[in-house]
């Protein structure tokens, strides 16, 4: 009887839509919800496992079973799990006639089997037959499958009947069909490169549904060919244009707004269709406007369409309105509470930037409010933002706050490219030497192991050449002041390998140029490097030749050696060594040190790193030698180009010479190509900076950045680059000023910098005037940030007035600075969380019923207050705060807090159902797992 | 991120492609729009995971144990989104589960923090003011949802209705199959009384 019970209980659940599984299912889940750590989840999956192999194993296993089995699988796999045994069993299913069997094997499939797996052969097949079936909802579960699962190979076998399904009467099919077919042109753009003219078809589909999916797609097409689809311009900013009117069924409205996802899309291909291109652009800027006009800044998504808008502009030639209408936009993120749109807004501005480079100006307190905020997310954003508007002015204050950050961060990725950045950028515009090797003396102290081999070499070479001017004093000064600041820093514990290296060749080389140190002391130092790392080989190397050095000038100007007691050790050590490079190092060193100075100075000649070393490549002081061998009956030397010639008896060798590699790979099968094989589209995807594309847009840094590291490696410290990156024409009339190149030879350079003070200067003084409690070091940071360097103030002040009188209307008048003092008012109230506030925003609660009446205590309507006020985006703070602290009060599990959950949700009988199935399924409320019951949703 | 060489490519005369090794970050073009999606529970559990990209059983337990060391660690107020390894996540909290989805470093990061909350909005919808259980008991359901919602990694459909209605289609089948077993239970239930 008891037994009975169960069941009824178990198929009841089945029947209220519950959970539908097996007792040993359930089990399992409720086990591993339960389990405390990842090794006890881990042992309840292994055995798990190891059931399943027993019981796929049985023979004859009823359907049902079989769903259930796969479906365990599906969970292991979830959890990390290898569930290889059964995909085989999955595979299966999907041949199965049952629609329900099938979707599941289907769905198992797509979830374990990636696209090179063996078992896909088996499937494409079955796909094939469901392609061909009438039950729609077959076709839908086979095109799932094939957006996963088909590869290049394969595509040939289903491409036709994905074809034909594109006018297929069903809209979803269709839709899933032009998915299909946008992922087959992305595994395989030859392959469906005649079936192109079927997405522009596609664009008039009835059906918003796949007119919206056909925009995938196009986006790519259009982002690998910009010009052959420029006729489309009219019809997407028609469609856009229609979007916003909301001639689309309300079905598509989310939050009110018509259809956002289609019109982000669209956005997004007009920023690229109109990249560059005046006449496209224009055709734009009536339904940019409007965009601008109409979107509802207090939701999500509005703002999402917002920051969309502003990357359109940013991408097309945008007019003055437009631009004056996305800083609108962006100083809006930037005054919100919201991280989320500050994020946005100083996004924006580094968008912006690039077209109107005042812009930043009057937003310098936010970004540094940004740049001081705890979220590491908004900060690095913020230094993306500075790296971006970098310039000789304001270079100093960007890389020391740049080396700070990076000296205080973990994350070996982000530290690595912030670290290139500030090389980069210091490369670039450094003020002075002694700036310079002091930059690059923190970069390699902190991120040493991470930075490019170059940056070293880059270094060395600077140290040794100077800074191009035929200056000796300033060169000698530059290499006194990197060695005295490497004497110092070699003190300190644990230095990075390739930073010691370049200490010891910069200590080897002109360690004991000046005389200011002795050549004991500094070989004293060079020791304790080889002994303090001896498990570093290469630094070791570094220390012994640069100790060669160091002993080498010594004899060659005269002095006695006195070799140190440490150091003669460290060669004896050396001498044994298992490393041939080492010993060999070491065996010079020693052989030098009987040489007398006329030798010595031969060998190692003061300061001739940078002299040019003749190769003779001919080996011409071997002539004598040779002549000797012939003489003595040698055969002489034939080259292999000679001797090819001589041996021509087959076609193989009369080949071009740089030819005859490619043999290899020759298979006779291709004799005949064609030759347009591979498409010109296919070659234009892959150059990768040039193309004026979304993409190459916003990888530009780092396009930038590997072009200036190659050529920095050529050149040296490139002072003189300045122009070059920020020459563009709307940079020009701001920087000229301070782009001439510093002086290399004073320290403390200081830059006139008119253009870009007098700008920053009225907002601050407005700052100080209206806010007070800003703090003065903040305003400092402002002004060295956006306004000249360390002239004064007043020096500024006067000298503005004079020479740019026309940026007043640039800069925003001191009415308008951009502190907010009080957020826009928002349409959620959450400080006074009534029903009908919530009802007004809340497409749910249209369709959930009214809430209960027991909804109107203040709990309840904080759960759904949650997820409302993490959507809108500007909540005050503090009232999100207490909804999430009394959100997790409520959690916490006693019975009271228990009960009033039951009536939180929107129907207090569905709820209690809900609970009674889980008191049923054992789960205990009070477990360490109590914010399993609470609802999601509210 | 310097890249000397951006890609290496091996093509016979015939232009049949050999070989090839990208090292720019362009060739994510070819991938998805979405990389993954991600839910896991505040106690670090996974939910659901759906990988679009391709990555290896280790990689993702890897992925898994990186993002959301980060994200549970992360604080109410702060950003929806962290940049990671090139890529950024996109992340938001529903009561005690956490959504994530992974895009790259251009896309908005606003839009695919709408896409997720529109995908608990069906949620929702289907199971009725959605709880953390249903995900748990039922996270095959929702992967047949999130199917309809984003296929190859990009949002196939906005429309929240013609997303349930498709559902409900599928699920048809299932409440036949049902059907039957609620009139067992029915018998069941009469005879225990």
């Amino acid at each position: 009887m008891e037994q009975l019970k169960t069941i009824g209980r178990e198929l009841a659940m089945g029947s209220q839509g519950g959970f539908g599984q097996s007792k040993e299912f359930l089990d399992l889940v409720k086990s591993i919800g339960e389990a405390r750590s990842k090794a006890e989840e881990d042992r309840i999956v292994l055995s798990e496992i190891d059931i399943l192999k027993r019981k796929l194993l049985e023979p004859d296993i009823p359907k049902r079973k079989m769903k259930e089995y796969i479906i365990r699988l599906v969970y292991i796999e979830m959890l990390g799990h290898d569930a290889s045994f059964g995909y085989i069993h999955a595979v299966k299913m999907t041949h199965d006639d049952n629609l329900l069997l099938k979707r599941t094997g289907y769905l198992a499939v797509t979830l374990f089997l990636n696209e090179d797996h063996d078992l896909i052969i088996l499937i494409v097949n079955t796909i094939q037959k469901d392609l061909r079936s009438d039950n729609y909802l077959v076709v839908c579960a086979a095109l799932n499958a094939i957006c996963r699962l088909i590869n290049e190979e394969t595509i040939p076998a289903v491409l036709p009947q994905v074809v034909d399904l594109l006018n297929h009467q069903k809209e979803a099919v269709r839709k899933k069909a032009i998915m299909a077919l946008h992922r087959f042109h992305r595994k395989s753009p030859s392959s469906v490169s005649h079936l192109i003219s079927n997405f522009r078809k596609r664009l008039c589909d009835n059906d918003p549904g796949v007119m919206g999916a056909t925009l995938c797609p196009l986006f790519d097409l259009i982002t690998e060919d910009v010009s052959s689809y420029k006729d489309l311009v009219s019809s997407f900013v028609s469609i856009l244009k229609q979007v916003t009117e909301r001639r689309l069924p309300k079905s598509y409205d989310y939050h009110q707004m018509p259809a956002p996802f289609i019109q982000i899309k669209l956005l997004k291909i007009m920023a690229l269709l109109g990249c560059g291109d005046k006449s496209a652009s224009e055709i734009m800027y009536m339904v940019l406007g409007d965009l601008f006009r109409k979107c509802d800044s207090s939701t999500n998504i509005g703002n999402a369409i917002l920051y969309e808008c502003i990357r359109c502009i940013s991408c097309i030639i945008p007019s003055p309105k437009l631009l004056e209408a996305a800083a609108d936009a962006i100083s809006k993120f930037l005054k919100s509470d919201s991280h989320n749109l500050k994020y946005m807004g100083i996004d924006g501005l580094g968008r912006l930037i690039k077209i109107s480079p005042d812009i930043a100006e009057q937003h310098q307190l936010a970004v540094i409010d940004c740049l001081e905020d705890p979220d590491d997310t908004l900060k690095r954003k913020t230094f993306e933002l500075l790296y971006k508007m970098t310039k000789s002015s304001n270079v100093e204050v960007i890389v020391d706050r740049m080396t700070d950050y990076m000296i205080s961060i973990n994350d070996n990725h982000y530290k690595t490219e912030i670290a290139s950045r500030c090389v980069e950028l210091a490369e670039q515009f450094a003020p002075s030497n002694q700036w310079f090797i002091q930059i690059m003396n923190k970069v390699f102290e902190h991120a040493g192991d991470l930075v490019n081999i170059k940056v070293a070499h880059n270094l060395m070479r600077l140290i040794a050449e100077g800074f191009g001017e035929d200056d000796d004093d300033a060169d000698s000064k530059l290499r006194l002041s990197a060695v005295e600041s490497y004497l110092q820093i070699m003190s300190e514990p644990k230095l990075p390998s390739l930073f010691l290296q370049v200490i010891s060749w910069v200590l080897g080389e002109y360690g004991t140029a000046d005389g200011k140190y002795s050549a004991s002391y500094i070989s004293g130092k060079l020791c304790d490097v080889a002994d303090a790392y001896s498990s570093d080989e290469t630094v070791k190397g570094y220390a012994v030749s640069a100790l060669m050095k160091i002993y080498a000038f010594e004899i060659a100007s005269g002095r006695k050696v006195d070799v140190l007691p440490e150091c003669q050790s460290l060669i004896e050590e050396l001498l044994a060594s298992h490393s041939t490079d080492l010993q060999q190092r070491a065996y010079e060193l020693q052989a030098l040190l009987a040489l007398d100075a006329r030798a010595v100075e031969s060998i190692l000649p003061l300061d001739a790193s940078c002299e040019d070393i003749e190769v003779d490549k001919d080996l011409s002081f071997l002539n004598g030698y040779i002549q000797q061998a012939i003489e003595s009956g040698a055969q002489p030397y034939i080259s292999e180009r000679e001797r090819s010639c001589m041996l021509e008896t087959t076609d193989y060798h009369s080949r071009d010479h740089h030819e005859v590699p490619s043999h290899a790979l020759r298979f006779e099968a291709y004799e005949r190509p064609k030759p347009s094989s591979l498409p010109t589209q296919a070659s234009t995807e892959l150059v990768p900076v040039p193309e004026p594309s979304y993409y190459s847009e916003a990888h530009q840094p780092i396009s930038t950045s590997s072009v200036s590291e190659r050529e920095s490696s050529e050149i040296k410290l490139r002072l003189d680059g300045v122009k070059q990156k920020w020459g563009r024409p709307s940079y020009q009339s701001s920087t000229s000023a301070s782009s001439t190149p510093p002086q290399a030879a004073n320290g403390t350079s200081s830059h006139p910098d008119v253009g870009v003070g007098s700008s920053s200067l009225k907002p601050r003084s407005s700052y100080e005037s209206k806010k007070p409690e800003i703090d003065p070091e903040k305003q400092r940071l402002a002004a060295s940030l956006f306004g000249g360097s360390s002239s004064s103030r007043s020096d500024r002040k006067s000298s503005s007035g004079g020479h740019k009188p026309a940026k007043g209307t640039a800069s925003k008048p001191p009415k308008e600075n951009p502190i907010p003092v009080q957020p826009p008012p928002d349409l959620l109230d959450f400080g006074e969380p009534t029903a009908t506030s919530v009802t007004a925003t809340d497409p749910f609660k249209e369709l959930e019923g009214l809430m209960d009446s027991l909804s109107q205590d203040g709990g309840s309507t904080d759960v759904m207050g949650v997820l409302y006020s993490d959507a809108a985006p500007v909540t005050t703070t503090t009232s999100v705060d207490s909804l999430l602290s009394e959100l997790s009060d409520s959690s916490k599990g006693n019975p009271g807090t228990y009960q009033s959950q039951t009536s939180k949700g929107p129907n207090s009988k569905e709820a209690l159902e809900k609970d009674a199935l889980v008191r049923q399924m054992g789960v205990n409320p009070t477990s360490q797992n109590p914010t399993l019951f609470k609802d999601l949703l509210g | 991120m310097y890249f000397q060489i951006h890609f290496v490519l091996l093509v016979s005369r015939q232009g049949k492609v050999r070989l090839t090794k990208w090292y720019s970050p362009y060739t994510q073009k070819e991938r998805s729009k979405i990389h993954f999606v991600l839910l896991v529970s505040r106690q670090g559990k996974v939910r659901l995971t759906k990988w679009y990209s391709p990555y290896t059983q280790k990689e993702r337990s890897k992925v898994i144990r990186e993002l959301s060391g980060v994200i549970l660690n992360r604080g109410p107020k702060l950003c929806n989104f962290i940049e990671w390894r090139g890529y950024k996540v996109v992340y938001k909290r529903y009561a005690s589960l956490y959504f994530c989805m992974c895009i790259d470093e251009a896309d908005n990061e606003l839009e695919v923090l709408e896409i997720i909350h529109h995908y608990v909005e069906i949620l929702d919808r289907y199971f009725g003011s959605v709880c953390e259980l249903d995900l748990i008991f039922n996270f095959h359901k929702a992967y047949y949802i999130l199917d309809e919602l984003l296929i190859a990694g990009e949002l196939q459909e906005s429309s929240k209705k013609t997303v349930a209605r498709i559902i409900s289609a599928q699920d048809q089948l299932v409440e036949a199959a049902k059907e039957e077993a609620s009139s067992i239970s029915n018998i069941i239930a009469q005879a225990t009384k």
